[in-house]
């Protein structure tokens, strides 16, 4: 029998009884839209965790320097000396290694135009915005040549820019940092926040090594930027940073931490990845309780319509003609079912990111999934039905009354 | 008459094991009908007649004996086999119509080209199921649903329903159980005009003058043959109509 054929009787026989075939389909509609919603809003999670973390840098590696410890008294990430420019060089010269920048951080009070704003000052390398992914919107990053001769110049970020020349080009301008006077030679892209909430426009970027030598007299870095030639490469470099410090510093104990972006990534996507796969469980036992709900009904059709199975049969159908019929009819249900939840948990996740604002992404992958699974579960729940109905005996199914 | 028969039982038994007791429902029937025929089998309940009817119609298989159906031995085929037979060579006609409600007459009529082996294109469904309404005079009412129709028009679609195939054998159980006494006489006169058209028809009753507008009477009695005999005195169905209608007129004028 053609499957034109079949699909038409199914979907007069689906037809017959509207409200039933609804409420039939409920239970996939139901499973299906929750598997699409929660899918949805914790990949739209993932990915915003994600995005954040690349507009770090995903392939940059960070080193820090050791915890000081005086005697019972340990000190936290970077209080220790440990790092030096000349740790920084060696590194550049590892393999695999595509930029380095030796960093030095502390707070400043900043002034300029007759404002004054206390800020981030950062000691860096001209390769940190290309390591951080950060764009220069206006003027130029400061030059190795500038490192060289411990420049007075500076990049600074969006926020100080509105802090401090409100409604100017603060290119050409200059701030005055520890009363010393820096020319603002750029301005970072505004970034915004990070997974922790710190403003990162808020920020001072100098050459580390008038950071060093200018605006404090520090001989130690607080970590060490790394960027690695790829996301493949980073724990290789990691290694291999990790040895040669080793090395360099001559002691038996680790005086410095080496992290990576995609340790933190993955720690982050791994606990919504957790909830995701808790969320898609509990879909996927309300597919399941929506697929008892078809093979229940299915039953109760094949016993309604015992008569016209009967007729069928009597005018030449075989048995395979009739369980491809009810089932047909079953994955009719259930696709129909899939599809309206599809379009539901779409819709679902829509609005809750419209109203939360937050990012929902439907993966066409996962969509794929629901619909297939969907009506596999009409054949399996469909299945059973069917078998009974083809194996009627046609004269008894004739005369049932 | 032509040698080859349409039906042709030979030994035919067929016994039902329910519970304890083994029913022993036709115990060795042996007949030929052969093309052109119209044949009314005739008993009173348990008389075997049923049972018969379901293994000429390939519904069943015997217990013993053989059959050959337009010369393919039908007692040993599977179930599919079975159903693919039903669909070519056999036509039922049931007291119930059993039509599919909610289905338009058309459709009921295409119905049994849907489980033919060869695909049949949807056009010439149509095509071949509308000649078989007008063969039953119902051309007009071809889009209307069982609920629409009188219970004679239902049978009418019935038999158009049976015919589409083109079946070697038309089988008819009891097909005016269900009417009154004008429509079952139209019906018969449908059938009898089918008949004199060439096709052959096998039809069980249990109503004497139902038989009396075939050819031959076949009785059955405990599940063997007692007579087996041409109808004498066979009634027409346009003379009988007449009858009837000059009856009702003469009441008419009485009253």
């Amino acid at each position: 029998m053609r499957i034109l054929a079949s699909l038409k009787i199914a979907g007069r026989a689906l037809l017959r009884n509207k409200m039933r075939s609804l409420l039939t389909m409920l239970g996939i509609i139901i499973g299906v839209g929750a598997v699409i919603g929660s899918v949805s809003l914790t990949s739209g999670a993932t990915k915003q965790v994600e995005d954040q973390v690349s507009s770090m840098g995903s392939s940059v590696i960070t080193v820090f320097s050791g915890n000081f410890t005086s005697g019972a008294m340990r000190g936290g990430w970077g209080s220790a000396p440990t790092l030096t420019v000349g740790d920084a060089e060696a590194i550049a010269g590892l393999k695999d290694v595509v930029a380095v920048s030796p960093e030095v951080r502390d707070r400043a009070q900043v002034l300029a135009n007759g404002l004054n704003w206390n800020t981030q000052v950062m000691g860096e390398s001209p390769e940190y915005p290309h390591i951080r992914n950060w764009g220069v919107s206006r003027g130029a990053m400061f030059s190795d040549q500038d490192i060289r001769s411990l420049a007075k110049t500076a990049v600074i970020g969006q926020t100080v820019v509105d802090e401090l020349f409100p409604n100017e080009n603060p290119v050409g301008q200059t701030v005055r940092i520890r009363n010393l006077p820096f020319l603002v030679v750029g301005v970072l892209t505004p970034k915004g926040f990070n997974l922790f909430g710190q403003d990162q426009d808020d920020t001072v970027v100098v050459p580390y090594t008038s950071h060093m030598h200018r605006i404090t007299t520090r001989t130690f870095l607080n970590d060490i930027l790394v960027e690695a030639s790829s996301d493949k490469t980073i724990s290789n470099v990691q290694d291999e940073i990790t040895d040669l410090l080793l090395t360099r510093h001559r002691s038996k104990e680790q005086d410095f931490t080496v992290r990576s972006q995609l340790e933190l990534m993955q720690a982050v996507t791994a606990t919504s990845r957790a909830m995701g796969f808790l969320l898609a469980g509990v879909a996927a036992v309300s597919l399941v309780v929506g697929g008892i709900g078809i093979m229940n009904i299915m039953l109760v059709s094949v016993t309604e319509r015992t008569r016209e199975i009967g007729i069928r049969m009597a005018v030449g159908a075989r048995a395979a003609d009739i369980l491809v019929q009810f089932l047909i009819e079953a994955v009719t249900l259930s696709a129909i079912g899939g599809s309206i939840g599809i379009a539901g948990g779409v819709g679902f996740s829509t609005t809750v990111a419209y109203i939360k604002d937050m990012p929902t992404v439907t993966p066409f992958f996962w969509i794929a999934i629901a619909f297939v699974s969907s009506a596999v579960i009409g054949i399996i729940s469909g299945f059973y039905p069917a078998w009974k109905a083809s194996k009627l005996d046609p004269i008894d199914a004739l005369h049932y009354e | 008459m032509q040698t080859n028969p349409v039906i042709k039982l030979a030994e035919i038994h067929k016994v039902y094991h329910t519970g304890e007791v083994d029913v022993h429902a036709v115990r060795g029937i042996s007949l030929d009908i052969f093309p052109g025929e119209f044949v009314a089998i005739m008993g009173s309940s348990g008389s075997g007649k049923s049972t018969l009817m379901n293994m000429i119609g390939a519904l069943d298989r015997p217990s013993g004996g053989s059959y050959l159906l337009d010369g393919t031995d039908v007692s040993t085929l599977d179930r599919d086999a079975l159903a693919e037979v039903r669909n070519e060579k056999i036509g039922f006609v049931f007291q119930g119509f059993n039509l599919l409600s909610r289905t338009s007459a058309l459709e009921n009529v295409e119905m049994p080209m849907l489980y033919n082996r060869h695909r049949i294109v949807s056009h010439e469904q149509r095509e071949r199921a509308m000649q078989s309404l007008d063969l039953v005079g119902l051309g007009q009412r071809a889009d209307h649903h069982p609920n629409q129709l009188s219970g004679g028009q239902q049978q009418r679609v019935a038999i158009a329903r049976a015919l589409v195939n083109k079946p070697s054998l038309l089988l008819a159980d009891e097909p005016t159980g269900n009417l009154d006494s004008q429509t079952s006489i139209e019906i018969m006169g449908v059938f009898q005009k089918l008949n004199d058209q060439g096709i052959t028809i096998v039809m069980v009753t249990h109503e004497l003058d139902v038989a009396r507008f075939t050819k031959r009477m076949v009785i059955l009695r405990d599940g063997k043959i007692v007579t087996d005999e041409m109808v004498k005195n066979r009634s027409i169905a346009e003379t009988e109509l007449q009858r009837l209608r000059q009856e009702q007129q003469a009441v008419k004028l009485a009253s």
